[in-house]
């Protein structure tokens, strides 16, 4: 397996962290509660933290000087490879929740699967990063019953976000091209193994906070080849204002 | 939503074999939720090994107008601090 296509499937797993954690610290100082802000912002870094890693692994196998903070903040839209899930906005909390919990039980799968990985620094990466997921996972679950078995709004919302988001979760199990190179080097996740428990779990966790798992079967998909929503240009420029206005600007 | 919920106190034990300390106070719905609350606001940068949670009202407070006759009658009494007794190195966190 060539060095570019390991960095495609690199982007495919970091980019979800990335932008999740961007949207996440968009909540900094404006979350519900005191309580809750800081758990939101802790989730961020958290996530931010992985990015970190993965892209420093990236930068290496590139090996044409690009830095961690180059693929971070200087790529163009179409060069992320995040899930459309991810970039979608935070509606209100119920949808922040939803999203969270939608993606982290994806996420605790996909690392329980990487630390696996014949690739030692991806291998070592995902061990360290289960145990932040794994918080991340309870948080967003205990959060998904609360709504959803609290008061008749709060039900509502949290149905709604579901309602609205389920149509992201089936994208998390496509196969790129670069997917199936790295699974068939050893590399990779193979996604498919992981779609029956990751519904299962989710189906269990809605059922107890009762609220009804939409019965769509159409589903969005796209980022992962790099077309996103119309959300996510709005979210770069946030990201890369910085880096784009001022040049090698360093803090 | 905050306004709704019950103030927790919370404890937490910086490293074993230490006795858990209050840390400060926080807003959440239920007692698991204390606690989730207290790691993210009390533990995020390595302070602890557990918590503990309880809700502020099953806190019984001495009145600080009963003071004088609380804590001064002991002010006087030195005979009571074991300060004549040498402690071996070895004994930590007296």
């Amino acid at each position: 397996m060539k060095n570019e296509n390991i960095i495609q499937y690199i982007y495919g797993i970091a980019d979800n962290a990335l932008i999740l954690g961007q949207r996440l610290s968009e909540l900094c100082g404006h979350g519900p509660s005191l309580e809750t802000d800081i758990a939101l912002t802790n989730m961020a870094l958290d996530l931010l933290g992985q990015t970190r890693s993965y892209y420093q692994y990236a930068a290496q196998l590139s090996g044409d000087g690009k830095t961690e903070d180059d693929i971070a903040f200087l790529r163009i839209e179409r060069q992320y490879k995040n899930v459309l899930l991810v970039e979608q906005p935070n509606r209100h909390f119920g949808y922040v929740i939803a999203r969270q919990f939608f993606y982290d039980v994806f996420h605790l799968f996909l690392l329980q699967e990487l630390q696996h990985s014949k690739d030692e620094i991806l291998s070592a990466i995902a061990k360290k990063a289960i145990k932040e997921v794994s918080y991340h996972q309870r948080f967003s679950s205990d959060w998904i019953k609360r709504l959803g078995d609290g008061t008749k709004e709060s039900h509502q919302k949290i149905q709604e976000a579901v309602d609205d988001l389920w149509g992201f979760t089936d994208e998390l199990f496509h196969m790129t091209e670069d997917d199936l190179l790295a699974f068939n080097s050893g590399i990779g996740v193979d996604l498919s193994k992981i779609k029956d428990a990751y519904y299962q779990k989710i189906k269990e966790v809605l059922e107890e906070a009762t609220i009804t798992p939409p019965e769509t079967k159409w589903f969005q998909k796209g980022g992962k080849q790099g077309i996103h929503s119309e959300h996510m240009g709005y979210l770069l420029a946030d990201l890369q204002y910085m880096q784009r206005t001022y040049p090698n600007m360093k803090w | 939503m905050k306004n709704n919920w019950p103030l927790w106190e919370v404890f937490v034990r910086s490293k074993n074999g230490l006795e858990h300390r209050h840390f400060g106070s926080l807003h959440a719905a239920d007692a698991e939720m204390a606690l989730e609350n207290a790691r993210d606001v009390y533990t995020r940068r390595n302070e602890g090994v557990s918590i503990w949670v309880v809700e502020s009202k099953h806190i019984t407070a001495s009145n600080p107008e009963n003071n004088g006759e609380l804590f001064e009658p002991a002010q006087d009494k030195v005979y009571r601090h074991p300060t004549f007794y040498s402690l071996p190195d070895e004994v930590k966190h007296m």
